[in-house]
């Protein structure tokens, strides 16, 4: 049990987030309905990934400083961990978009693939695919600890246009974006809904320390593998 | 008289039934529809009890795969 008390956190939290998410109150809105509970699911897988993005970057330029080999498999597998919440947000929000954009607001296919904050998210993710691409590519282990760190550091860097920026400067269907008030009303963090904060701040909490969770899982089975290749 | 009193108030009783009509319609149009029927009955209650199995299971899964990785650690 040492040091677990954060899993159970997690458990507790997103045992709330189910029952407080479906049975709470939430504001009444048009084309959204029952849907914006989606911001307790599909919104903290997004948040979920950027964190663990984000311990991946922290890890690589550790490797970067003194060349654990170790700081390699962290890095490595927190992105992994990464890339599946996002893949999870996308598909979630593809679901989300198919009722509230196409079926209520009568899109066309054409208006949601123009989507920037879509575009974005597929590029950042599939700039995290690449890295896979990348370290699968080299035979010799320390060359590709190496490149892969810097390679993260770039990947990690094109997350700020790709889903931070340019969402927020081109007009969308997606909340958050200038124009976006016509017609969606949802996740602007200037008005979102008291009631709606209630449990999406705890919801990201839970969701991210279940990745890391997931993330640590994976490091160790990969450290045991690796053991002989690390000094120690 | 009655009977022209009763036609009068008869006429008044369906045209203050037809306001409230069409005040109810355009109350139901100007508020967004949300699954109110689905919390009246209760079924919502089987939504939540089937998410918290799916939830208790899989973190009983992860929680089997931290031991079993533990006791790993612990035989190298």
């Amino acid at each position: 049990m040492r040091k677990s008390w954060w899993k159970i956190l997690s458990f507790l939290i997103l045992v709330y987030t189910i029952v407080a998410g479906f049975l709470g109150d939430v504001p009444r809105l048009f084309i959204l309905n029952e849907t914006i509970r989606n911001l307790y699911f599909h919104v903290c897988m997004w948040m979920a990934m950027m964190v663990l993005f984000t311990l991946s970057i922290i890890y690589s330029i550790k490797y970067l400083g003194n060349n654990n080999y170790r700081y390699d498999i962290y890095a490595k597998n927190y992105a992994a961990v990464g890339v599946l919440f996002g893949l999870l947000g996308y598909a979630t929000g593809a679901i989300w978009a198919n009722y509230t954009w196409v079926t209520d607001q009568g899109q066309s296919l054409g208006a949601v693939l123009k989507e920037p904050k879509l575009i974005g998210a597929a590029i950042a993710v599939l700039i995290y695919c690449a890295y896979f691409v990348l370290r699968g590519s080299f035979l010799d282990m320390d060359k590709r600890a190496r490149v892969s760190a810097v390679y993260n550091i770039f990947a990690f860097s094109m997350l700020f246009p790709s889903i931070w920026i340019i969402p927020r400067l081109v007009g969308s269907l997606h909340p958050g974006a200038p124009g976006s008030d016509s017609g969606n009303p949802a996740l602007n963090f200037k008005d979102i809904d008291s009631r709606l904060r209630m449990v999406f701040y705890p919801a990201v909490i839970g969701w991210t320390l279940l990745g890391v969770w997931i993330g640590t899982l994976k490091i160790r089975l990969e450290l045991m593998k690796e053991k002989s290749l690390l000094h120690e | 008289m009655n009977k022209i009193t009763a036609h009068y108030l008869q006429r008044f009783c369906s045209i203050l039934f037809l306001a409230c009509l069409g005040s109810i319609n355009s109350f139901a149009q100007n508020q967004p529809e949300m699954a109110d029927t689905m919390r009246s009955n209760g079924k919502i209650y089987v939504v939540v009890t089937v998410c918290l199995v799916i939830l208790i299971g899989l973190f009983l899964y992860v929680w089997r795969l931290d031991r079993k990785i533990t006791r790993l650690e612990k035989n190298q």
